[in-house]
């Protein structure tokens, strides 16, 4: 799954929002912008094509409640896709958040990086058991990373968000060079400064002068520095009074505060920032939050930890989500948030995701006189019409699937509705086309749109949904209005 | 579905500046490559700054602003000196002459010795909670530690000859050189095994007692409070194996350049292993051979260990 999250950023940089795809989409001429997706553009045969077509969502389509029984539950969890529920916002500068803006330096590469740690029980702790007792059972091993691919290019602002014990210090030590990871691959250029759980890395013996030209020390600091340095981390810190104290007896905001202060002024190239904020107090929250926004002005790069959805809203240019150690999310803050925050229970879990990011994409959709004929877009009563719906299902997709297609007509008024046949449709990995053929077009008049709705055939819970913005006419012989309907006119008395 | 438009939206809430306004383009934090590289490298290679700021912390740690500690643990050694001197030569009649700085010229060298090692074999334990916070090179921390012992050692050394002048004893001479290679071996030794120990230990934590243990023995195993002439007259053909203890062959070496048994030897044994250079310089190559072995072994196991160093803590 973490493919998929690579696979997020090359597909960053399709077309922007807004931008009418170059490609040529079907029949509908004059039709409404096609979505940032560029069908043509993406390789059928290859399933780590760019899945996630672009950060910036298309033109919200109105979602509407389904009608479908017993809808909760998102997607089936350890879904490798990534579920998540999309908020139909997207700042058109936003697009290329995904990943290193094309030809910036990569500041942070890590490859398929997993991290197992070998049980307590399984490992000899002591010379003596280390020949004496020889491999005990292997088992009790925890994965607190599974394959994690993340690549942070220069100038960027992420946050890693997750639940507790969803592996987001872990990621930030393996990064920071502090543990190894079990298999993957690390490169980190730079000066690192990070600031991981619970604090900095002090010496509590020594006071926190000695703590701060230690600290700058091993950090790459020349003694120079640091004296140049020294003034400028106290006051910062606004510890002055307490400078000469052995850094034990500081309260835990002090010991932040004074982590933080030389962690930001040793220049580094990358700051790792772990959930230290939120021990201080409110002036030197925004203080921090203040140098973090210098930072990210002066093009330095940045990682933090937060639990904080919105400051990883307001701060961040991206956001990485993690799940039980892996990466399920990789992108727009505002998308990976809400997600997270579905997930978390902060907001109803059940309901559709949106389409982009479903485990069953509608793809297109396509009108035409015969399942695969050509396609056409004006059509007389009478006359057979195909509705062919492209979809896209990736891995951990239902098996089953239910499609609900309805024709509406202005004002999304639901003209008629299609359905797949009962117990759903068997759909493996891939690209699939359902057709929908209706022999006989009733007399109508008007164009008609076709609204999408996935569900999962087993447990009825909905998938995804998708109005489609392509059009096709029948011109009923009526003068006006949607129906022909039989009647006289004559005038009485 | 009101759920999904009740999210604030990010438009609606101040953001900061736009990543397209903070992009590749040149920011006031210049960063080439190759800068980069230095700056990622200054913080795993070891450098002598960052050594030598460590060991004047641990320097100011321990004698916390007190100079009487400091001078105390020059006189320590001085002292120990005088103690000796009565119990041996004026007691125990042993039949050494000059007891006190024949002893003084071995035991200070492997006091630097057993000192570093076993300071070093807790050093990375100790510094857990910045092993566990901040990436630097982790060798720094064994190293540091024999830095520390060798600052003391230095000085011990220095007060040592200052005695020796006083009682105006010979001193200077062509066998003082003889500190040089024997000084590179036993910095050779002391690091190496403090690089193993210190890396064993972060996982089996037992190291510790085995070396305080080990040490002890190790301890007789050098010619200090007995002369070496007694090993050869008991070993004979065979002192060669005694010998394959590099610190014994330092020992020697520091008591063949620093020790002058003066005119009167009142033994039958010869106090010095030799009287000339030769016989020193051939062990001391063998025992820097081993040392090397050693080293290489340490630098080995610490680089594989010390990946896990902060998971193990
Ligand atoms: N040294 C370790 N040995 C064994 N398991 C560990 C170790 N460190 C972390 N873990 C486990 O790995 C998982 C991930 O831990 P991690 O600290 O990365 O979580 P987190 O996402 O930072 O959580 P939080 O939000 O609580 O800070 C947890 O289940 C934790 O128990
Ligand atoms: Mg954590």
């Amino acid at each position: 799954m973490a493919r998929h999250s690579s696979a997020y950023q090359r597909g960053a940089a399709s077309p922007p929002w807004g931008r009418r795809s170059a490609a040529p989409r079907g029949p509908v001429d004059g039709a409404a912008p096609a979505g940032p997706a560029a069908p043509a553009a993406l390789d059928p045969a290859t399933p780590a094509a760019p899945s996630y077509p672009g950060a910036a969502p298309p033109p919200p389509g109105p979602l509407d409640a389904w009608g479908m029984p017993g809808a909760n539950g998102a997607a089936p969890a350890g879904v490798p896709g990534v579920p998540g529920a999309v908020d139909p916002v997207g700042a058109p500068g936003q697009v290329g958040d995904g990943g290193p803006a094309p030809g910036s330096a990569v500041v942070i590469q890590g490859t398929g990086v997993s991290k197992r740690f070998v049980s307590y029980h399984n490992r000899a702790t002591s010379l003596k058991e280390r020949f004496v007792r020889r491999g005990g059972p292997a088992g009790d091993d925890f994965w607190a990373l599974r394959d994690v691919d993340v690549t942070i290019g220069r100038g960027q602002t992420v946050g890693l968000a997750g639940a507790n014990g969803s592996g987001k210090s872990t990621l930030l030590k393996v990064l920071a060079g502090i543990l190894r990871p079990t298999s993957g691959e690390v490169s980190v250029q730079g000066r690192i400064a990070s600031l991981l759980e619970l604090g900095a890395g002090f010496n509590g013996e020594l006071s926190g002068r000695d703590n701060v030209y230690l600290n700058a020390s091993l950090l790459g600091l020349s003694k120079r520095e640091i004296d140049r340095l020294f003034d400028s981390i106290v006051d910062f810190s606004e510890l002055r009074h307490k400078i000469d104290d052995d850094v034990k007896h500081y309260s835990s905001g002090q010991y932040v505060r004074l982590g933080f202060a030389v962690a930001v002024h040793v220049d580094p190239d990358v700051l790792l920032v772990d959930e230290v904020l939120a021990v201080g107090d409110e002036a030197f929250q925004r203080k921090c939050l203040a140098k973090i926004a210098e930072f990210r002005a002066q093009g330095r790069t940045i990682l933090f930890v937060t639990h904080s959805l919105d400051l990883i809203e307001n701060m961040c240019d991206r956001i990485l989500v993690l799940e039980s150690g892996s990466l399920i999310y990789d992108g727009n803050p505002a998308v990976g948030t809400k997600l997270l925050r579905q997930k978390l229970g902060s907001l109803p879990a059940e309901g559709p995701v949106s389409w982009e990011y479903a485990t069953v994409r509608p793809q297109s959709v396509a009108f035409s006189p015969d399942p695969g004929g050509l396609p056409m877009v004006q059509y007389d009563p009478g006359e057979r019409l195909t509705v062919s719906v492209e979809l896209d299902v990736t891995e951990g997709a239902p098996e089953q699937i239910y499609l609900h297609t309805y024709i509406v007509g202005q004002s999304e008024v639901p003209i008629w509705m299609m359905e797949t046949p009962p117990g759903g449709l068997a759909v493996g990995p891939g690209r699939h086309i359902v057709d929908f053929s209706v022999p006989h077009l009733p007399e109508l008049l008007g164009a008609f749109a076709v609204k999408v709705h996935v569900s999962d055939a087993t447990t009825g819970a909905p998938v995804t949904t998708r109005r489609f913005e392509e059009l096709f006419g029948v011109s009923g012989p009526q003068a006006d209005g949607l129906l022909k309907v039989d009647y006289e006119a004559r005038l009485r008395g | 579905m009101s759920h999904l438009a009740d999210a604030p939206l990010p438009a609606g809430t101040p953001t900061a500046p736009s990543p397209q306004q903070v992009g590749p383009g040149p920011g006031q934090h210049a960063m080439d490559p190759s800068r980069l590289a230095r700056r990622s490298r200054a913080q795993t290679r070891v450098r002598w700054e960052l050594l030598r700021n460590l060991v004047r912390k641990d320097l100011k740690v321990k004698y916390k602003g007190s100079t009487l500690g400091f001078a105390w643990s020059l006189a320590n050694p001085m002292l120990l000196l005088v103690v000796y001197t009565f119990v041996f030569q004026i007691v125990l009649k042993s039949g050494i002459h000059r007891f006190g700085i024949y002893l003084m010229s071995g035991l200070l060298v492997w006091n630097a010795f057993s000192g570093s090692v076993s300071s070093a074999c807790g050093s990375v334990v100790a510094n857990a909670n910045l092993v566990k916070k901040v990436r630097f090179p982790l060798a720094v921390l064994p190293l540091s530690a024999v830095g520390f012992a060798a600052v003391h050692f230095l000085l011990q050394l220095l007060v040592l000859f200052v005695v020796i002048l006083i009682l105006g004893y010979n001193l200077f001479g062509a066998d003082l050189l003889l500190l040089v290679p024997a000084g590179a071996v036993a910095i050779t030794f002391t690091v190496a095994l403090s690089l193993l120990v210190s890396a064993l230990n972060v996982r089996y934590r037992d190291t510790s007692h085995l070396l305080d243990v080990a040490l002890l023995a190790w301890f007789w195993l050098n010619p200090m409070v007995y002369a070496f002439g007694l090993i050869q007259t008991q070993l004979h053909e065979w002192t060669w194996v005694y010998l394959l203890n590099p610190m014994a062959v330092v020992v020697i070496t520091f008591q063949r350049a620093i020790y002058d048994p003066g005119g009167g030897s009142t033994g039958s044994t010869p106090v010095l292993a030799d009287p000339g250079y030769t016989f020193y310089l051939e062990h001391l190559a063998v025992a820097g051979v081993i040392s090397l072995v050693l080293l290489w072994v340490g630098l080995h196991v610490f680089r594989t260990m010390q990946a896990d160093f902060a998971e193990d803590l």
